[in-house]
């Protein structure tokens, strides 16, 4: 809804001013904050763009998996009982399948460059 | 620091033959409950100081440094790779809770021992030398060793299920593997002596001779052989690299060389179970170390940060909760 600027552009200047004017300034334990710091603005950006699409298509494999509406708190709350009582077996196909999907997304969110994602066909 | 200079020098004849004293005292690193110190003889045997400081805090699993000194030295009697222990020395001493050893030459970062060039040579025996190690290790009479704690995979389970339920989170792949591995918990009949923190990270590895000692030792206790084994697999200690005993190496070339060494059979299917529970572990640590930055213990970025590498394990759970149905 806001723009001039995007939150994105926010985001990436607040990044380029971190790496190219903040950074080289740095030692030792400020320095590795600073790139987590780079990576933490990164991940939110992605989040950004990839968040809701991702929270609407898992509350939609819910809704499948459990047979009935909700939002995604309670929706996944519920899934997390039903593994934990054993309604739900930890290698049944279709849960592993929700799982997979979710978890997908969000390495691609967190972490993109992690090699689990690649190997998980992400 | 001229105190700690002065009390290693009166046991300079002790570190090497013809030493009156010691040089080059430098601080390598210091947590809070352990401190790393290099320095030389002046006849330039080179050494590491491990010592407690004064007053510890943190690592509540850490077993005493006289502990630690009594398991490497047991461990290199029976011909495992890891550094002499020279001199130890107790608690209220004037050195400290302490103990002094050889220091080795070679590589302790796990993405250069997995990657990098000067290791390529290596890298084809090192996951064989991995395996001949842990034999040694397990294979260490546990009558005479000090008091150690007995875990088991339940054990361990619990442990961690502990930590994920007290951060509130609601993962549904940690419920899946914490079901998943508690139904299949294996016991132990005799259970050997474990590292307990074998991993990529903890191996010193030198470019011609391979691995040439086995460090860390705080998290020895005895329990399942297949815990090491399933620790260096885990898939956040491959840094990268492409195979999966720590980035480097085969299952099959860690068992074989285990076998090899006199280590008794192991199946791969044990050491995939406690790769998953390895996973588990990782992950749930990820999460106390977030939850060090919820409760306001440390608000750096980098504890906060740490939180969204917990998603790294929990797809590596999912692909061998895939891999095993």
């Amino acid at each position: 809804m806001i723009t001039h600027p995007t939150s994105i552009e926010l985001l990436e200047s607040v990044v380029r001013f971190i790496e190219e004017r903040a950074a080289p300034n740095l030692k030792d334990r400020d320095a590795f904050h600073a790139r987590v710091a780079v990576n933490a603005l990164n991940a939110i950006k992605r989040e950004i763009a990839a968040g809701q699409p991702a929270e609407d298509a898992q509350v939609e494999r819910l809704r499948d998996l459990l047979g009935h509406d909700g939002d995604w708190t309670s929706l996944n709350g519920e899934l997390c009982a039903k593994i934990r009582d054993g309604q739900i077996a930890p290698t049944d196909a279709k849960l592993l399948a929700h799982l997979k999907a979710s978890i997908v997304d969000q390495v691609r969110i967190d972490q993109p460059q992690y090699a689990g994602l690649k190997q998980a066909g992400g | 620091m001229d105190d700690l200079q002065q009390a290693l020098s009166a046991i300079a004849p002790q570190l090497g033959p013809g030493a009156t004293t010691i040089v080059n005292l430098r601080r390598l690193s210091g947590g809070a409950s352990q401190e790393t110190w290099a320095f030389e003889t002046d006849t330039g045997a080179p050494l590491i100081l491990r010592r407690k400081p004064p007053s510890p805090t943190g690592s509540g699993n850490a077993v005493p440094l006289a502990t630690e000194a009594a398991l490497i030295r047991a461990a290199a009697a029976r011909g495992a790779a890891v550094p002499q222990v020279l001199a130890e020395s107790a608690p209220g001493s004037e050195i400290g809770e302490a103990y002094v050893m050889a220091r080795l030459e070679g590589e302790t970062l796990g993405k250069r021992i997995a990657r990098d060039p000067p290791f390529a040579e290596v890298r084809k025996t090192l996951a064989r030398d991995c395996g001949a190690a842990l034999a040694a290790i397990h294979g260490v009479p546990t009558e005479g060793l000090p008091p150690l704690a007995t875990s088991s995979a339940l054990l361990e389970i619990e442990k961690y299920e502990g930590v994920y339920r007290t951060s509130g989170a609601e993962r549904p792949i940690f419920e899946a593997a914490i079901r998943y591995l508690k139904d299949r918990a294996p016991t132990v009949d005799r259970p050997v002596l474990v590292h307990g923190d074998f991993r990529n990270g903890n191996i010193m590895v030198h470019p011609d001779k391979g691995l040439v000692g086995v460090l860390d030792w705080e998290l020895a206790h005895l329990g399942d052989p297949a815990e090491d084994m399933g620790w260096i697999c885990t898939r956040s200690w491959r840094f990268g690299g492409d195979k999966p005993v720590g980035g480097f190496g085969d299952y099959a070339d860690l068992l074989e060389g285990y076998e090899a060494a006199g280590g008794t059979p192991i199946p791969l299917e044990r050491v995939l179970y406690w790769e998953m529970l390895g996973s588990l572990k990782w992950g749930c640590m990820c999460l106390t170390m977030y939850m060090a930055y919820a409760t306001g213990s440390d608000a750096s970025v980098e504890r906060a940060m740490i939180g969204r590498r917990t998603s790294e394990t929990e797809i590596d759970l999912v692909n061998l909760l895939e891999a095993a149905r």
